[in-house]
């Protein structure tokens, strides 16, 4: 069974800054990651390999740097690991990014026997763009049900049973027959770390393999900047509070000034 | 010369930090308080493969073996986190598998390597006695030929890891011609009678590595179990302490890193006099001076990790490595004390404990002293032109 | 596709330079160059006096859509326990001053099996219209169910702008709708607003965890899809209203179900709401202790508030999970917002910067939450809150 796990590198959002002098965004030693909730998308797919047999595939569409996650993926103990690099599907949203990433899993599935039974796994969202769209988009240009925020899984048979969560108090187990696609939680496991010896084959024993358009021959109208049907009117940084007001005084002062301003508001 | 690092080793550097900081860290404290490893750390430890460094994939290892600036960089991570662990894998990777691996029968290494690897079975090398510090050559504790076998007499101490340990290369007196002694290592498997582990020591520093002294009492070993041949002791001693010695340069270069992004922290965020005193440029003297110190120990650590690796006589490099590192680690854990100030005394922060782990560096592995008659020796013998 | 600067044209003024968040084009020889940070997001063109900056992309050739057959506001909801999630009602607070702007009617969509007696009660929130596909089935919710009916009811009914909650479940048909119709979906909008000389909808929304904010537009695609958290938004006041009704009866069967419920597990429901709160005391790690959060919650019990908390105080067992506001918790736009001992990171400004007034008290003069604070009080809140705790109490008696 071929189990593919889409994974992203993304800018570690959390030390993403605003420089205030030059208004711009502060680059220097921001560091690219692999989107955390993939990891987890990884962890489960190794679980499943432990305990039947099964190949995991590591897809990521990225400039060339990316390959740096998929060469992580590897060490984690992935099978195998392909980027889709290209100038031509640079800009993508995540129709584009759907369609492009959709080509190659249909190019693996050509050249396997078992085209029928497969699972697709992806983190939630990833923690750039936040969407969580990539998921739903996938497994329509597949054809296969998708099951989104899942936070436990069973593979039993040739059937899938999870727990997907709609809110805290609402959680719902679903079956459903492969091939289907997943999004997970963060609760869903622990990924592991690589070893070292995992790390030492990801770099002597096995490759991470470069699709370009050429290998994927897609149609060029769904691919990249073309294909994307949202665009990026403006980017601009939050507005900052203008009209402030810094209480001082005593305590008993701070209070009374603070109720006074607030009964002033209407509040109270 | 190419100065940069490849693909692999900044993931091993980068995996090895990540992990540190999220299973080594939040013990260390407790660990060094304790004078005792945490359980949970060393299971995870095993898992990770960090006893397997340097041993190759055919014998469960991670086949680092011939890429000693990449176990460098791993024992570097370690130590920024906790130099207790890098002492202990350290010393377990370097001066035990590594020679078994490097010097010893396919016999020796299918019998030994494998549980070494997997960290089943944690190793030590002895050397040091009562009467045989610096002076190596001191050595008393005696083997004597019965048959096939050879029955050890005495004891060791300051062993590192000694205490946990299951194998051992131990350092014995095996004949004498006039005042010359004659030294064999032989590999001891634990689990034998009149082995027993004597005093463990409560130190200074690197206080959650174990440090125990050894008791020998007609300990029965193989013929088989001799590392390399008789007589062969002295040779083996000084190679596999010129290989231990970059592992422990870099264990240095860690803890400097550690002590030098702890007191830039410190500098930008403590307020003083109205400003950061990162602006003071007392302040700035110091970081300046630690930064080029670690750095200086790090180059020549790779460097000497770069000779091994190319088959080139390193005896030189890494006695000036280790040297250089280890009192690169001190100053810097030193000055990162005094910037720190009042706190800089509190066990509540970390530099304590690094100035603490640092003056070990200092002594253990070969002494500064030593180091610097190493390095002089061979000057003064060949030639500055060495270098 | 490459963006490309024309160097007869430029004359090295530096609006590029300035305007770009991404440090994605400089000046070099007075001539501009696009760097490798370059973002593709455009803003460089709008600010070139001489237009000499042109972004390349092959022409948009055919399945150009009429986009003038596409008119109306809808908003779909979503439902449990036959109780529509109040997000929707939100939406069509703000879908109404959308569809006023556009002169177009406002729709409310709800898939279910048992919703006959709520619909006049929806329709007090004010659409012109409600669409109610019934059938047994849709008790629960079912991916592929809403999937199939919702694009065939687009496809028929053509609507320009459509708003959906961002909730796991919004979440998981909107995108998929969205690619089966081939148009653009913005997720998780925090403002949205309509260009009056296109039509377009301008859907604003943050991004890099909060760091900057996106206005994007689907100009090539119709309908223009949205999906907006609970809380942001207010519902509109309720109102009477001739709304008029289309039930549709679908007749979907079991078999055409390609993933099966087999089990609802029902925790206990949680009282707290902090997304329809008037006003919310929350405490961060300043607070120090779950000793020290008494005073905190006193403080929202004078004030008849709900309890909040950042991220940490939740990590470290201080408060429930459902009191976590920011990013991975909920989204809030309470009246008053007073933010104790919250250092204000971005994670958490995220879910509360909409407050139409924010309190903040904290030791930290630098600390981020002043920059959003409309009140900043620099001090110890230990020894601010109780006597604020007093003061509010007499103003209360005084009442």
């Amino acid at each position: 069974m071929k189990i593919f796990v889409c994974v992203k590198q993304v800018p570690a959002v959390a030390e993403v800054r605003i420089d205030p002098k030059t208004n711009t965004l502060v680059r220097e030693g921001i560091p690219s990651i692999m989107n955390p909730y993939d990891k987890n998308a990884i962890e489960l797919a190794l679980t499943i390999k432990e305990e039947r047999e099964a190949e995991v595939i590591a897809i990521s569409m990225g400039p060339p740097q990316a390959s740096e996650v998929l060469r992580e993926a590897l060490a984690m103990g992935v099978d195998k690991a392909f980027l889709l690099t290209d100038k031509a599907f640079a800009g993508a949203d995540t129709l584009a990014t759907s369609y492009t990433l959709s080509l190659a899993i249909k190019n693996i599935l050509k050249e396997s026997r078992d085209k029928k039974e497969y699972l697709v796994i992806l983190g939630a969202q990833a923690i750039d763009g936040d969407t969580g769209q990539v998921g739903p988009e996938l497994a329509e240009e597949l054809k296969i049900p998708q099951i989104t925020y899942v936070q436990k899984f069973e593979l039993k048979q040739e059937k899938i049973v999870v727990e997907r969560v709609f809110r805290k108090e609402e959680v719902v187990i679903i079956e459903a027959k492969l091939p289907a696609l997943l999004s997970v939680l963060k609760e869903i496991n622990n990924p592991r770390h690589p070893t070292l010896s995992g790390i030492v084959d990801a770099y002597s024993k096995k490759d991470v393999v470069i699709l370009s358009a050429n290998e994927l021959k897609p149609n060029k109208r769904k691919i990249g900047l073309n294909g994307s049907m949202t665009e990026v009117w403006k980017i601009f940084i939050p507005e900052r509070k203008e009209d402030q007001i810094i209480i001082k005084g005593t305590n008993e002062e701070i209070a009374q000034e603070l109720c006074r301003n607030l009964r002033n508001d209407k509040i109270l | 010369m190419d100065f940069a690092l490849n693909e692999q080793q900044k993931m091993l550097r980068k995996i090895t930090r990540e992990f540190a900081e999220e299973y080594l860290a939040p013990v260390a404290e407790e660990s060094d308080k304790n004078s005792k490893l945490d359980e949970k750390a060393f299971q995870k430890m095993k898992e990770m493969n960090y006893f397997g460094t340097c041993i190759p994939e055919e014998y469960g290892g991670a086949g680092l073996h011939d890429d000693t600036i990449s176990t460098s960089i791993i024992t570097e991570e370690i130590g920024r986190v906790d130099a207790s662990w890098s002492i202990t894998t350290g010393v377990h990777c370097s001066v035990c598998a590594y020679p078994i691996y490097k010097f010893g029968t396919e016999d020796q290494r299918q019998r030994f390597l494998i549980d070494l690897a997997k960290g089943n079975k944690v190793g030590a090398f002895c050397l040091t006695e009562a009467n045989a510090g610096s002076d190596a050559g001191g050595v008393q504790l005696g083997a004597v030929k019965d048959g096939d076998e050879w029955i050890l007499n005495g004891s060791k101490i300051f062993a590192t890891n000694g205490g946990i340990s299951k194998t051992l290369l131990v350092v014995a007196k095996t004949g004498e011609k006039g005042s010359r002694k004659e030294l064999t290592i032989f590999i001891v498997d634990t689990d034998t009678l009149g082995y027993s582990v004597g005093v463990k020591e409560d130190k200074l520093g690197v206080r959650a590595s174990n440090t125990s002294e050894l008791v020998f009492q007609d300990v029965h070993v193989p013929q088989e179990n001799i590392l390399g041949k008789t007589g062969e002791g002295f040779k083996l001693s000084m190679k596999i302490l010129d290989f231990g010695r970059i592992s422990i340069a870099a264990q240095c270069v860690g803890l400097g890193q550690a002590a030098l992004e702890a007191s830039i922290k410190y500098s930008n965020e403590r307020v003083q006099f109205g400003q950061p005193i990162g602006r003071f440029q007392g302040i700035q003297w110091k970081i300046a001076d630690m930064a080029c110190a670690v750095e200086s120990g790090r180059l020549l650590t790779y460097k000497a990790a770069y000779m091994c690796d190319n088959g080139m006589d390193y005896g030189l490099a890494s006695a000036m490595a280790k040297l250089v590192a280890s009192e690169a680690a001190m100053k810097a854990a030193h000055s990162a004390v005094q910037i720190h100030g009042g706190y800089g005394l509190m066990k509540a922060y970390a530099v304590e404990r690094y100035f603490r782990d640092a003056k070990m560096g200092e002594i253990y592995e070969g002494t500064s002293e030593i180091q610097r008659l190493v390095i002089a020796n061979q000057l003064l013998r060949r030639g500055a032109s060495i270098l | 596709m490459s963006i490309f600067i024309d160097d007869e044209l430029c004359t090295g003024c530096g609006n590029c330079v300035e305007n770009c968040v991404f440090s994605g084009v400089e000046i070099i020889d007075d001539k501009a160059i696009i760097t490798e940070n370059c973002a593709f997001c455009g803003a460089c063109l709008d600010v070139c006096p001489v237009n000499a900056i042109l972004i390349e992309s092959e022409e948009f050739k055919g399945d150009k859509i009429d986009l003038s057959q596409y008119r109306g506001v809808w908003v779909i909801a979503e439902h449990y326990q036959n109780i529509i999630h109040p997000v929707a009602f939100q939406l069509l607070g703000k879908g109404a001053e959308l569809a006023k702007e556009l002169e177009v009617n406002l729709t409310f969509v709800i898939l279910g099996a048992d919703f006959d007696d709520q619909l006049d009660k929806i329709s007090l929130y004010g659409p012109d219209q409600i669409i109610y596909i019934k059938s047994p089935i849709l008790k629960h919710y079912y991916s592929d169910l809403y999937v199939e009916a919702l694009t065939d009811l687009i496809n028929e009914n053509k609507p320009e702008i459509i708003l959906i909650g961002a909730t796991p479940t919004g979440r998981d048909f909107a995108p998929r709708i969205a690619k089966r119709l081939n148009a653009g979906l913005t997720a998780d909008c925090t403002g949205l607003e309509i260009d009056q000389n296109t039509r377009n909808l301008l859907q604003t929304r943050p991004t890099f965890g909060g760091t900057l904010m996106a206005t994007i537009l689907t100009p090539n695609s119709r309908p223009q899809m949205a999906t907006v958290r609970p809380g942001i938004f207010q519902s509109p006041e309720k109102m009477k209203k001739n709304t008029e009704i289309k039930k549709i009866e679908y007749n979907f069967k079991e078999k055409d179900l390609v993933s099966k419920i087999v089990k609802v597990i029902d925790r206990e429901k949680s009282t707290i709401n902090l997304e329809e709160a008037e006003i919310i005391v929350a405490g961060g790690r300043g607070v120090g202790s779950k000793e020290n959060f008494k005073m905190i919650e006193e403080l929202a019990e004078v004030l008849g508030a709900e309890l909040g908390g950042s991220r940490v105080t939740v990590e470290l067992n201080w408060l429930d999970q459902d009191r976590q506001i920011g990013q991975t918790g909920k989204t809030v736009s309470p009246k008053l917002y007073i933010a104790c001992g919250i250092s204000g990171a971005i994670q958490h400004l995220v879910g509360m910067q909409n407050s139409e007034i924010i309190v903040a008290i904290n030791k930290d003069r630098k600390a981020p939450i002043f920059k959003v604070a409309h009140y900043g009080i620099i001090g110890d809140l230990h020894e601010i809150v109780p006597v604020l705790i007093e003061e509010i109490k007499k103003i209360k008696n005084e009442e």
